[in-house]
């Protein structure tokens, strides 16, 4: 997915950045994040003071597993986002704002394949 | 050759420590400061999918951890700062399509954001009690 300015489309020209498309994306995210937000804030709320096998059968059901990898897909994306904005307002350094871009970046990617491959271990075993 | 820009003491714009707070100025920092507690927390979210794919002992490890004193403070943090973020978030997405932008709406939606993140976290802390005491 790729997402710009009708006009920037049209002439071709313009910024050679994504600010539209980081922009939008932070906005797609925070839409998503509103319901599946809520929904894990209830399901963890009861899991919390559960014991071990209903937390264990909780993640058998392919519904919850499909609302969990969403939540978590969102989350590490709208972080990953979020957390480059305040980067780029405080770090007038180039490359280490560059450097604390792309390891935010790769350390939300790491967490969330670590996130969904545990998730998907305890639905598929 | 002009002398180099970092000798020259030149006037800077008055910065945050200058103003008077005001409700847009602290909710707009607040938002920042509360974005990056739930970053944090999402390291904790992953924590405990691994403990639960790591099997009984290590859930159950995590989840004494979660219900210490020092977890439970964490998790009242966390969930405050879920909610604040996501009622001044939907702030922000109205703000994007162009609804609310008169001062005296900007302060009404603002007290409603405190007020209801208070309110949503209380009633979040409530539930979770009553589940603990078996009562849901």
């Amino acid at each position: 997915m790729k997402y710009e300015s009708s006009l920037k489309q049209a002439q071709g020209l313009g910024s050679a950045k994504s600010g539209v498309h980081h922009w939008l994306l932070q906005r797609i995210t925070a839409i998503a994040l509103i319901p599946l937000g809520l929904w894990f804030v209830g399901f963890f709320l009861f899991l919390l003071t559960s014991p071990y096998e209903e937390a264990h059968a909780a993640f058998l059901s392919p519904w919850t597993v499909t609302l969990a990898v969403s939540f978590i897909i969102a989350l590490f994306y709208h972080s990953s986002l979020g957390m480059q904005v305040i980067w780029e307002d405080y770090i007038p350094h180039e490359l280490t704002r560059w450097a604390l871009i792309m390891g935010t970046h790769l350390f939300c990617s790491f967490l969330a394949i670590l996130s969904l491959i545990s998730i998907l271990k305890v639905f598929l075993t | 050759m002009l002398s180099a820009p970092e000798d020259i003491k030149r006037p800077l714009s008055p910065h945050l420590q200058i103003y008077k707070p005001q409700i847009t100025s602290v909710l707009s920092i607040l938002h920042r400061g509360t974005g990056i507690v739930l970053f944090g927390g999402s390291l904790l979210w992953c924590f405990w999918f691994v403990s639960l794919a790591a099997g009984k002992a290590s859930y159950h490890q995590g989840q004494a951890l979660l219900l210490s004193p020092l977890g439970l403070f964490i998790l009242l943090g966390w969930s405050f700062s879920f909610f604040y973020h996501l009622c001044n978030g939907i702030r922000h997405l109205l703000w994007d399509i162009g609804i609310g932008y008169e001062m005296t709406t900007v302060r009404k939606t603002g007290w409603t954001v405190i007020f209801s993140s208070v309110l949503l976290t209380g009633i979040t802390w409530a539930m979770g009690v009553m589940k603990w005491k078996g009562l849901l």
